[in-house]
């Protein structure tokens, strides 16, 4: 089973007849899939005795209660972007609610009543503003009529404001609580016949407004995976194989079980050396009455392994072929003019190769999920995942039952970035508590995290440029091998795929009139997967590098050389020169083409907002990168400088972002400041290294991700006014990041960085 | 390492079984009780799998992260590094008795500042900051840099933590 994740997909993008994206018109279908139609009151328990409380739902993602209490769904995953606040937030001033007294609440995975789920490729936001707005519309339109027959007033005349109907010109008003016994004598009104509020009127949509989370936080009550027990629970902790695709030949499970407090030990079996996104490695289980228990009984089993190939698998070596493949020709990916042409003209030529190694996710909560198997032959789970409804299927096929058998409850995530996308450790989870017929729930350590993750690839580059003969870049051939993320699942899969060259190597927006971009073939000998903007970041440090390179040879002011590769303003569709399919993260190029004007209003903005080139910054050492990646386009300023020990500190970061309407402000910047912070660790100090095919970092000594005292001191976030459709934020902060400091770090040290990470600088 | 080649994959020598729960009089948040625990067992595990209290979170296992941490008399602490048999009679506050109800002045600014993004290592850093402030009630940006670095945070709120705590001081 493949995740609907558009940048993955080999279809082009015209093919969406499996992707669920409620628009305008898939709303309807949406709302028709929740049961029969646009009806009335699908939720409405109303028929109790007088005085209980009833509630009026006119769509799957609010309710209205007699008590006066909005509940607002949140369907997608909170791993710490805000979107569990920002979405329900839309709906709230739609409606005219009153935000401080709606209540939240989190929706179990159910694709046909809530749409897509799957909290990955910085979606929520592009797929979700227009459906939200229009659910809170709905019963605002409701509300009105509603409290307008009553008064016997003009509906136009009347709003909504603070959770009441307010007729202006009388001054009356009513609470929607008194109203929901009348919403249900009506019908619903037409999605298309809905007026919006216009974006200057919304009160939060367009605001900074803090996350619904976050007192809960501060308190230490908000539930994340590992905070949920049932009774009789037990805890399991899983020794799986230190090679991806090694199984168990004996065992002995004697020690273990003398440890007090071990119950069982369990064996799961793994899916060989390619072994899929959402099924576990092959590993033994210690259950066990608590955590600690279950960790002292895996340390004490002893299992004789048949590692199978991928134990001679040296990832050193595999760089160094990978490097090497770049120098034959590749698989043609995109072609534009003829390139070879280019070079025998004889203009002066740049040739380069970049590093980048594997990373892992490293999220501070490690994996983890409670199972709880039943009786009657379903499961109820609760977990940390990005995307219930494949953690659903995953486990119905694991179980060999039906969806429908499943309920998959979403707690809060302890972070995320594309590692709780996979259902593996959920699968895990339902495997042993159908074994043992009690509630079980795995916990992944912190070693368990660093060995089995699903990483991002380490990869190899070579991009050659030439210049004509008036100095103008003329000849552009990127060359980009590192195994696949299809590599994980099939041993055919040894090139990218479309999706992962459309991650800011394919779409090359620059005014070049000769471009060949190649792919070689590399193997995957290990779980690949996708981290928080995915092949964007090795592709953007490589192609921000060079053009800084080439812009310094040129003696240009690297912001102004990248304006002019830009060229006229134009909206990119690059069409016939791709070899391939243009997924364009899932939307279609006519509805969101690649718009140089809006990476050139990014770029001049945070020229000028970090004083780039002027007096104020004389004597700072700066570095500059752009890149646009899910749709949003970001620039960026990075400031490097040694402090009195020759320590290199970070003392200023300056972002441009066009990310059209900016939804929540506080979370937009909150996620380019964390984005910096990630894309930093990515930069300086982070490397997963493969020998004998086993990791050989263990925890955060060996994989290690910045401190405080390493942190950016100052990170601003300059939001670009827009009314163009609204974009995520989760990954794009992290690409442009990483090139703009490699630049300012050659600047100060006088050496070009070629391969990450830089890890001597903070030596 | 030839193919075919069969390894023994030993994670630890063979474990030699130690004696039988222990019962430990702990003082937590003000209350003191009783637990039976094997005298290994870090604090973490107490605290989160026999106490049910479930703020104090699991990063490591190494004290490398601070997710952990609380505060033993006042001490901030990793508690998945102590085990439980060397906790004695000191007294352990977890993020629960950091304050009545949520408003010691680091709640109140982390609040203010809306500094969680996913909110999980959230708990640890409150805890080592005010284990900071009550030694050092203003502290420098670097001695807050210095006193925080044990405190790892994934999703990048280092800035707004450093704000917090600032505003914190001055309250």
């Amino acid at each position: 089973m493949i995740p609907k994740l558009p940048f993955l997909s080999k279809k082009a993008p015209a093919d969406k007849s499996k992707l669920f994206i409620p628009g305008r018109r898939d709303f309807l279908k949406l709302s028709s899939l929740i049961g029969g139609g646009f009806v009335l009151g699908i939720n409405f328990q109303c028929s109790g005795p007088k005085g209980e409380i009833v509630s009026f739902a006119p769509n799957a993602y609010l309710s209205i209660g007699s008590d006066n209490t909005v509940t607002i769904i949140a369907h997608r995953s909170e791993m710490g972007t805000g979107i569990r606040t920002t979405l329900p937030m839309i709906v709230a001033d739609e409606l005219g609610a009153d935000w401080e007294a709606v209540k939240i609440q989190q929706a179990v995975g159910d694709e046909a009543t809530y749409g897509d789920q799957n909290t990955d490729g910085s979606y929520s936001i592009r797929m979700f503003f227009e459906p939200m707005r229009r659910a809170g519309a709905t019963a605002r339109h409701m509300l009105v009529k509603a409290a307008a027959e009553e008064w016997n007033v003009d509906a136009s005349g009347c709003d909504t404001r603070q959770g009441m109907v307010v007729h202006e010109a009388s001054g009356q008003k009513v609470s929607f609580g008194d109203l929901v016994e009348l919403l249900q004598q009506m019908p619903v009104p037409e999605i298309e016949n809905l007026t919006l509020r216009k974006l200057d009127d919304y009160k939060l949509v367009g605001k900074s407004v803090p996350i619904y989370d976050v007192k809960d936080i501060t308190e230490g009550k908000a539930l994340f995976g590992a905070d949920v027990d049932l009774p009789g629970q037990q805890i399991a902790v899983i020794l799986r194989s230190p090679v991806v695709g090694g199984k168990i030949r004996t065992y002995n499970e004697e020690n273990a079980l003398k440890v007090p407090g071990v119950n069982k030990v369990v064996q799961i079996s793994g899916n060989g050396v390619h072994p899929g996104l959402n099924k576990p490695l092959e590993g033994l289980a210690v259950i066990a009455d608590h955590t600690w228990a279950a960790m002292k009984g895996r340390e004490a089993l002893e299992v004789d392994w048949e590692l199978g190939e991928n134990q001679d698998y040296q990832c050193a070596t595999q760089m160094e072929a990978m490097i090497e493949s770049t120098l034959q020709e590749g698989r043609l990916r995109r072609e534009r003019g003829d390139v070879k042409k280019a070079f025998r003209s004889g203009g002066k030529t740049f040739e380069k190769t970049f590093r980048a190694p594997y990373y892992a996710h490293a999220t501070i909560e490690p994996p983890t999920a409670l199972a709880d198997y039943k009786e009657d032959g379903s499961i109820e789970i609760w977990a940390p995942t990005q995307h219930p409804q494949w953690a659903r299927d995953s486990v119905a096929e694991a179980l060999e039952i039906d969806a429908s058998q499943v309920k998959v409850n979403v707690t809060l995530l302890g972070g995320g970035f594309g590692r709780k996308s996979k259902p593996d450790y959920v699968v895990e989870a339902a495997l042993l508590s159908k074994a043992i017929e009690k509630p079980v729930r795995v916990q992944w350590t912190r070693e368990d995290d660093i060995h089995h993750d699903f990483y991002h690839s380490h990869s190899a580059q070579r991009i050659k440029a030439s210049l004509d003969a008036d100095g103008k870049l003329a000849a552009w051939n990127h060359h980009t091998v590192f195994p696949a993320i299809g590599g994980t699942s099939s041993a055919d899969e040894l090139h990218p795929s479309d999706g992962e060259m459309g991650l800011g190597c394919t779409d090359f927006p620059y005014d070049v009139p000769n471009i060949r971009i190649e792919s070689h073939e590399a193997k995957a000998h290990t779980r690949v997967g996708w981290l928080r903007s995915v092949s964007n970041i090795h592709h953007a440090f490589a192609i921000c590098s060079m053009l800084d390179e080439i812009a310094e040879d040129q003696g240009m002011d690297p912001v102004a050389y990248v304006l002019s590769l830009l060229g006229e303003d134009r909206k990119l569709a690059f069409s016939e020169e791709m070899k391939g399919a243009y997924p364009n993260y899932g939307e279609a190029i006519e509805e969101y083409p690649w718009d140089t004007a809006r990476m050139k209003k990014v770029i001049e903005r945070v020229a000028q907002e970090s004083g780039w080139g002027s007096a104020e910054t004389e004597g700072k050492t700066l570095g500059f990168a752009a890149h646009k990646s899910f749709l949003t386009y970001v620039a960026c300023i990075v400031e490097v400088a040694e402090d009195e020990s020759g320590k290199l500190i970070i003392p200023e970061v300056h972002y441009a972002v066009d990310c059209g309407i900016p939804v929540n402000t506080d979370r937009i910047r909150s996620q380019f400041e964390g984005g910096a912070q990630f894309a930093t660790s990515l930069a300086l100090s982070s490397a997963i290294q493969f020998e004998n095919g086993r990791v050989i970092q263990n925890n955060f000594d060996g994989y290690q991700i910045i401190r405080m005292p390493q942190a950016p001191k100052k990170i601003f976030t300059h939001i670009i006014e827009s009314t163009e459709k609204p974009t995520g934020v989760g990954e794009p902060p992290v690409p442009p990041f990483i090139p703009a400091l490699c630049n300012a770090l050659y600047k100060l040290k006088g050496k070009r960085i070629y391969e990450l990470p830089v890890k001597e600088v903070f030596a | 390492m030839s193919a075919g080649f069969l390894e023994i994959y030993y994670i630890k020598a063979p474990y030699h079984k130690t004696d039988a729960m222990e019962k430990y009089r702990l003082s937590v948040n003000g209350n003191t009780q009783e637990v039976s625990a094997p005298e290994d067992m870090p604090l973490l595990w107490v605290i989160r799998d026999l106490l049910s209290l479930k703020g104090t979170k699991f990063g490591c296992g190494q004290a490398l992260c601070g997710a952990c941490t609380v505060h033993v008399d006042g001490v901030a602490t990793r508690s998945c590094s102590l085990p439980v048999s060397a906790v004695g009679d000191r007294k352990i506050t977890t993020i629960e008795g950091l304050s009545a109800d949520g408003n010691h002045p680091l709640q109140k600014a982390w609040q203010k500042h809306v500094v969680p993004q996913c909110g999980y290592c959230q708990t640890g850093q409150l805890m080592n900051a005010a284990a900071l402030l009550k030694e050092n009630p203003n502290p420098s940006e670097t001695e807050i840099e210095e006193a925080m670095a044990g405190n790892l945070c994934r999703c990048g709120t280092y800035n707004r933590i450093k704000d917090a705590i600032r505003t914190a001081s001055k309250s």
